[in-house]
């Protein structure tokens, strides 16, 4: 039992270590970073990093030989996951392409279709969207409703898509729509991908609980008006479009982590250093049992990755530990978001002037929306206990009956 | 990275779980309880035969010297069992304190028979209804014979020997005991868990021999349940499997309303919630046995951590297997009550889940290294 890399795994990490530090800033060396820029600076600064690391070989490790990756291990895409986290560069645009859609595409599109979208995705210059959530269709995803149909070579789209990360600033992207009502839920649906300035398609930012709206990566209503796709840009088969959409999501799994924010260590600077009536919060019993809670969270959470880490690290394939990963981080944010809100008192709920929302504001504010994306605590739950514990499911409502029947309201 | 059990240790782990089922798992836990027995004899003697309660033990001493993860895995199963023997106090605290602390005279005289069985030891701590703190204690020794009362000892009945913390001239002591001394009279005291047994344990003017340095019983003390908290927490982690196991079979074989009550959700995010505390406290539990085998200046912080997370997961997956079992569950027929005992017993075995709380706590407090990554 020990912490330490194996001789190629610390051979792959000084590699990745001596082209960052050629390439980028440490992060101690520079505090901020890009979060105060815009979103047209952030885009280009961002572009400008993704170029440079196709041109090294870094853009997409895992990606097969022949489209330009390494087909680096699992083990090998933490490694350089860890170190590039220590420099100050630019994210969060180009994992969905990466992550879901290049592989997607891999998978179901022509030799010609690749050809021509593959690289740049990977280079940066064309950045993809995911389109497959709409209002009626969140947690019951298959139950989507945006139509698709038929006409010569084209496919004419009508609805509307919702929680589209990222769908503003998006070149292309990867949508599943309902092409036939009159069969079963899962067996009506096919997959797309779709150039997103098309005419018919419109785009409108979702001013989320934070009040934020349009800004970073954030997320979108994609409506359809007769948006005409050619049958050309079909993945998989006509009715495959679940399939091909549950190969899409088990690439996204990969993905998801723990909730980023407020963790223990802030709660327990904040303890330390933050008076109570005359004394160090940390005196106070209530604050000392809540921080044990959240240190046991927080470190079993650390060692739960850890673990996962180990086997991919032995080339075996991880156990289920990860599955936990988000309903403790998300519900763990919540929590400690509104202790560093209360211990403010009566000003806790005040905003800065001048630095504005604090981080444990944002933690508050920012952590039910992260309880939902990526799958609800409730859903999270289901799977749990299907998946790993193996019990067996709920009975379905729709199962059997044409989609078109499936009731919608009482 | 690798924060992970070898294979050498996984297989230990693997026959020491065919080996409890085989002599009969949770069939010895109820047995000692419904006969309002000690413990189960025979099983021991097996346990012995093995060799384990020589692990760690060195070959110098005709132990299997091996290292702590070896002890972390059997521990395992032990929990997942409810095994009725006196492991606990003789191996993780009696042998490691001798190991430890005791001198060269004491282990070459003690060490070979833990290791054939002619010796068990257990260990005393409480002595009275408040938490011992190294300022109230009131067994005492004075030209080594010990006066006065320790309670909820455990094991005292099959227990050979005993070491215990006591106050001494020089502030603490941890002091080592013949339990068969005609000055020392054992009472046995009822507990929740009947398929564990413990004492009172009565001194009057009984010889002892010192470990390790005077003064320091406080601070051995405190080490030895550090190393206990993390093979405790591994018996815990064990416990709460077997009980989220029992759930779900419980689960998938009784209907109601036409369905298999497994298929609700109420009961599904029962039990997920089951496997959220039973994972988080595994690796809370990897951590301490890194610790532990490691010799980490860390071991208090994970230790407690272990500790605390093992007893919140153990305490909720046997009180919620319970709940899963409907009125099953609340009969002596069933083996739910077994663990809904146990994880009680073991929450408070060795301290309050709010005194080691306060440990984990102190522990952030002096240090500042915390969970990185």
């Amino acid at each position: 039992m020990d912490f330490n890399d194996t001789p190629e795994q610390a051979k792959f990490r000084a590699k990745c270590r001596e082209w960052l530090e050629a390439n980028a800033e440490l992060k101690e060396n520079k505090s901020g970073g890009h979060s105060d820029s815009t979103l047209e600076d952030h885009l280009k600064v961002a572009k400008a990093w993704q170029q440079k690391k196709y041109e090294a070989g870094w853009a997409m490790l895992h990606w097969p030989k022949e489209y330009g990756g390494i087909e680096a291990s699992p083990i090998e895409r933490i490694i350089w996951g860890q170190e590039e986290a220590k420099f100050n560069v630019p994210g969060g645009i180009f994992e969905i392409g990466l992550g879901m859609c290049g592989p997607v595409m891999m998978q179901y599109a022509t030799e010609e279709q690749k050809d021509r979208y593959l690289a740049p995705m990977a280079e940066g210059k064309e950045i993809w969207c995911q389109l497959f959530s709409e209002p009626a269709a969140g947690s019951d995803v298959a139950g989507l409703r945006s139509k698709a149909e038929r006409d010569g070579d084209d496919w004419i789209i009508n609805g509307q898509k919702v929680w589209t990360s990222g769908a503003h600033y998006s070149d292309f992207g990867i949508l599943v729509v309902r092409h036939d009502p009159d069969v079963a839920k899962h067996k009506g649906l096919t997959f797309f991908f779709v150039d997103m300035k098309s005419p018919g398609i419109t785009v409108k930012p979702i001013k989320q609980i934070t009040g934020q709206a349009g800004t970073g990566a954030g997320f979108n209503e994609v409506y359809f008006d007769d948006v005409r796709i050619p049958d050309s840009q079909r993945l998989g088969e006509i009715g495959d479009g679940w399939k091909v959409a549950i190969t899409t999501l088990m690439n996204e799994r990969l993905a998801v982590g723990d909730a980023k924010g407020s963790d223990i260590e802030e709660a327990l600077i904040l303890s330390k250093t933050k008076d109570d009536a005359g004394e160090a919060m940390i005196k106070n019993d209530s604050v000392r049992e809540r921080l044990a809670d959240w240190f046991c969270e927080a470190n079993g959470l650390k060692y739960t990755k850890f673990r996962t880490i180990s086997a991919l690290s032995k080339g075996e394939a991880p156990g289920p530990e990860a599955s936990i990963t988000k309903i403790v981080s998300a519900n763990k944010l919540q929590e400690i978001g509104n202790f560093g809100i209360d211990s403010g008192d009566m000003a806790g709920m005040l905003i800065d002037e001048n630095d504005g929302v604090s981080s444990f504001q944002g933690a508050w504010l920012g952590a039910p929306g992260l309880r939902i994306a990526g799958g609800t605590d409730e859903i999270l739950r289901n799977v749990i206990a299907e998946r790993v514990l193996g019990l067996p499911q709920d009975p379905r409502a729709d199962k059997g009956i044409a989609f078109k029947d499936i009731p919608t309201k009482a | 990275m690798n924060l992970d059990f070898s294979d050498d240790q996984k297989f230990l782990q693997d026959e020491a779980k065919k080996f409890f089922d085989k002599e009969g798992g949770l069939a010895n836990a109820r047995a000692v309880m419904d006969n309002s027995l000690e413990g189960d004899e025979k099983l021991w003697q097996k346990i012995i035969e093995l060799g384990w309660t020589g692990i760690r033990i060195p070959e110098a001493y005709e132990g299997l010297g091996l290292g702590h993860l070896e002890l972390c895995v059997v521990a395992e199963e032990l929990g997942r069992s409810l095994a009725p023997v006196p492991f606990s106090s003789s191996v993780y605290f009696f042998t490691e304190a001798l190991i430890k602390f005791g001198n060269e005279e004491i282990k070459s005289d003690l060490l070979p028979k833990l290791v054939s069985g002619e010796v068990v030891g257990t260990y005393g701590i409480a002595e009275d209804t408040h938490q011992a703190t190294e300022s109230n204690l009131s067994v005492a020794v004075n030209s080594e014979n010990i006066n006065g009362v320790k309670i909820a000892v455990p094991d005292a009945g099959i227990a050979s020997h005993m070491i215990l913390v006591v106050k001494s001239q020089s502030g603490t002591d941890l002091r080592l005991v013949n339990l068969g001394d005609a000055s020392v009279t054992i009472t046995p005291q009822k507990n929740l868990d009947t398929s564990r047994a413990f004492f009172k344990v009565e001194f009057k003017d009984t010889p002892s021999k010192l470990l390790g340095e005077s003064g320091e019983g406080w601070s051995y003390i405190q080490h030895l349940l550090d190393q206990a908290a993390v093979l405790f927490a591994f018996e815990q982690v064990g416990g709460s499997q077997a009980a989220l196991d029992m759930a779900k079979a419980y689960s998938m074989e009784r209907f109601a309303f036409g369905r298999q009550i497994g298929s609700y959700q109420a009961i599904k995010h029962k039990l997920a919630d089951m496997y959220i505390a039973l994972t988080l406290a595994k690796s809370n539990c990897y951590y301490g046995a890194w610790a532990l085998s490691s010799g980490s200046a860390e071991l208090p912080l994970a230790a407690a951590t272990a500790r605390v997370s093992a007893t919140k997961a153990f305490q909720l997956c046997s009180k919620e297997n319970i709940q899963t079992h409907g009125g099953n569950g609340f009969t002596w027929e069933y083996d739910c009550h077994l663990f809904y005992k146990r994880s009680k017993v073991l929450s408070v075995l060795l301290g309050s889940e709010a005194s080691w709380k306060e440990k984990l706590v102190s522990n952030l407090e002096k240090t500042n290294t915390l969970a990185k990554g």
